[in-house]
């Protein structure tokens, strides 16, 4: 358990960089995103992560480091999170991350956290391109910490950090000491647009790089290659099917009776 | 000459599109509509620093320059005029001469709420029979020494952002005294709320509905000796000395029109479909498609050379005066064509290009005529033009 004091409050914000939900995503030859052919932002949730730290930050004083892993675009998005006001940036970058799939992730991400005395590391609780959620959880247990994902509320008092899990019934309230995890939903707050002069501060703002030897991670755990997972073969999704037009001559009911029972939905 | 914009430049281009694809474009309709002044919005796009971008950080401006202001301006227009000249106003005419001629208790005094985005300020110049033409001014200012106070009488016309509730002052244009049968013009600051000094209800407007605009009327109205702005005699070349960089202003708020044309319109003419083809396959409405393209090229090279010029410390009066003409004639041919490519519901209220075409017949007249860019270019070419 540790106390945590104005001064040296530490909060690690993982944030990804995902193609623009709007854009038409194609894959290459390995069945992996074709990250050129898409204009690339910063993943919509992980905004809120950031925020949140900053407000903590704001709160409790201490420091907000951002960290994000994947190629050389990935710091247009550490700039992002820089311009709204965090203080510096970890890029994870190497070749041989290229494919990683959750898992893969999830160890380089521990291994670029830890070590860095994290009282507190913050996720988006999901990225609009893999849509898992699993990575916070992952990481929490790579590094031993307790984990609050989930969350549309979070606090820190002393040593404890509570926040509200959004559940399908409404949420629970769950606290943990710290160290902790915490991922967020977009309930949480609104994301600031970074300023004029945040964007100006940002480019003095310093982003350490990383490579798999930095992390003590060996080229066969992540990839393509160390990856447990990996996608076989994939196709768009077919265009829409036309509906089924019912004209009610008087068995309308009937007619939308059989439909709904021929789609086992009653 | 042109010069490619700084990385942060290109990322503070993102952030303002971002917002004003958030923020005002879904409710400028609504806005125009309904003639609302969205405070609230105003009030969020001085949270981004935008009223303080070309000022000193002392004053808790940007630090930043002509060209990063145009960027803004232009971002807006893509989405909404009036939000765009709200800010081009707010610092051109509100914060630019306080900051231009004020001395610096002035500057301590007003600066840092109107570079914080949290309140306006509006320059009243123009007048029911005074525009460009400042002899014609009748406002006077009467110096009352016993009791160290400005004495104002007058009337001032379409005043930008003069009645909004975060109109913090109003800098007015007065004549202070006649020398050898000239008027002597002076600049006085009169703060919101002074007795006597009463904003006119809202003007009924061709377009610009969500843009602040009224007529001010001055009645024995007594501001301290000390808010005169600048040198006394001086308000009206002072005024023109800080035009050049409103032309410039104004001109990238024509390049956002522009560009707002082209895009809807390149949208539109491959979704229409007429006599069994999308609309784009007629050469009729393919060429006003290109020809909007050429407008908007054109229009940002003639903006942001003149800003560049500006920011680099050269002359660039003719520059100005020239993006201004062009661009924002060309913002008023493009509206219309748009407006065409877009047939009936063109000429619905509620389509942008629509809204858009009302909105850009006042960038022909504001902040200098077309006529007056002329003049201006003509006398810069050295013809002995009257």
């Amino acid at each position: 358990m540790r106390e945590v004091d104005s001064e040296t409050m530490k909060i690690v914000v993982c944030v990804k960089q995902v193609p623009d939900s709007w854009a038409e995503k194609t894959l290459g030859a390995d069945n992996t995103l074709d990250r050129g052919s898409v204009d690339a932002v910063m993943n919509e949730l992980d905004e809120y992560a950031v925020e949140e730290a900053l407000r903590l930050q704001e709160a409790h004083g201490g420091e907000v480091i951002v960290l994000s892993m994947g190629p050389s675009q990935t710091t247009d998005t550490i700039r992002k999170a820089l311009s709204m006001g965090a203080d510096s940036g970890v890029h994870v970058i190497d070749d041989g991350l290229h494919g990683s799939d959750a898992v893969a992730t999830s160890l380089a991400l521990a291994k670029a956290i830890e070590g860095r005395g994290a009282d507190l590391v913050i996720f988006g609780s999901e990225s609009t391109d893999a849509r898992m959620s699993v990575v916070p959880a992952m990481v929490a247990e790579r590094l031993g910490l307790p984990q609050l994902t989930f969350s549309s509320s979070v606090s820190v008092e002393g040593s404890t950090v509570r926040t509200n899990r959004v559940t399908e019934y409404g949420y629970d309230v769950v606290e943990a000491s710290l160290p902790a995890l915490v991922s967020v939903v977009e309930k949480i707050n609104e994301p600031r647009y970074p300023s004029f002069k945040g964007i100006m501060a940002a480019k003095k703002k310093k982003v350490e790089t990383v490579d798999l030897a930095g992390l003590g991670v060996s080229a066969d755990q992540v990839g393509l290659a160390g990856s447990w997972s990996a996608v076989e073969e994939a196709a768009a999704r077919p265009p829409k099917a036309k509906g089924t037009i019912v004209t009610d001559d008087g068995a309308g009911g009937t007619a939308i009776a059989d439909f709904l029972s021929a789609q086992k939905f009653i | 000459m042109l010069v490619e914009p700084t990385d942060e430049q290109e990322a503070f281009r993102k952030v303002v599109r971002d917002f004003a694809a958030s923020e005002i474009a879904p409710h400028a309709e609504a806005w125009d509509r309904d003639h609302t002044f969205p405070v609230d919005v105003v009030l969020a796009m001085g949270e981004l620093g935008l009223f303080g971008l070309p000022f000193p950080e002392e004053y808790g401006g940007g630090g930043a320059d002509l060209t990063t202001l145009c960027i803004a301006i232009e971002e807006l227009a893509r989405v909404d005029q009036s939000m765009a000249i709200t800010l081009e106003a707010g610092v051109g005419l509100g914060a630019n001469p306080i900051f231009q001629f004020g001395t610096e208790e002035q500057r301590q005094r007003w600066l840092p709420d109107l570079v914080a985005g949290r309140a306006l300020g509006g320059f009243g110049l123009t007048e029911p029979d005074a525009g460009s033409d400042a002899g014609g001014t009748r406002t006077r200012a009467v110096l009352d020494d016993a009791a160290g106070e400005w004495v104002i009488d007058g009337e001032k016309a379409f005043i930008t952002n003069s009645g909004t509730p975060i109109t913090s002052l109003v800098t007015v244009t007065a004549v202070t005294a006649s020398v050898g049968g000239r008027p002597e013009i002076s600049a006085i600051v009169v703060p919101a709320g002074t007795a006597g000094f009463e904003v006119q209800p809202p003007y009924r407007k061709m377009g610009w509905h969500a843009s602040d605009t009224h007529g001010l009327s001055f009645v024995d109205c007594r501001v301290p000796a000390d808010h005169l702005l600048g040198e006394r005699g001086r308000g009206f070349a002072q005024f023109l000395s800080i035009l050049d960089d409103g032309r410039v202003a104004i001109a990238a708020l024509a390049l956002g029109v522009i560009e707002c044309c082209l895009e809807e319109c390149r949208r539109y003419a491959n979704e229409r479909v007429a006599f069994g083809r999308a609309i784009g396959a007629n050469q009729a409405v393919a060429f006003k498609v290109a020809d909007l393209a050429v407008m908007a090229e054109a229009a940002r090279a003639l903006v942001y050379g003149a800003a560049v010029r500006r920011d680099a410390g050269r002359s660039f009066k003719k520059e100005a005066a020239i993006a201004k003409l062009y661009a924002c004639e060309a913002a008023v041919t493009a509206t219309r064509e748009a407006t065409q490519i877009f047939g009936g519901y063109g000429f619905m209220d509620e389509t942008l290009v629509s809204r858009q075409y009302r909105d850009a017949k006042i960038l022909e007249i504001g902040e200098g005529t077309s006529e007056i860019q002329r003049l201006v270019i003509s006398r810069e070419l050295g013809l002995p033009v009257q």
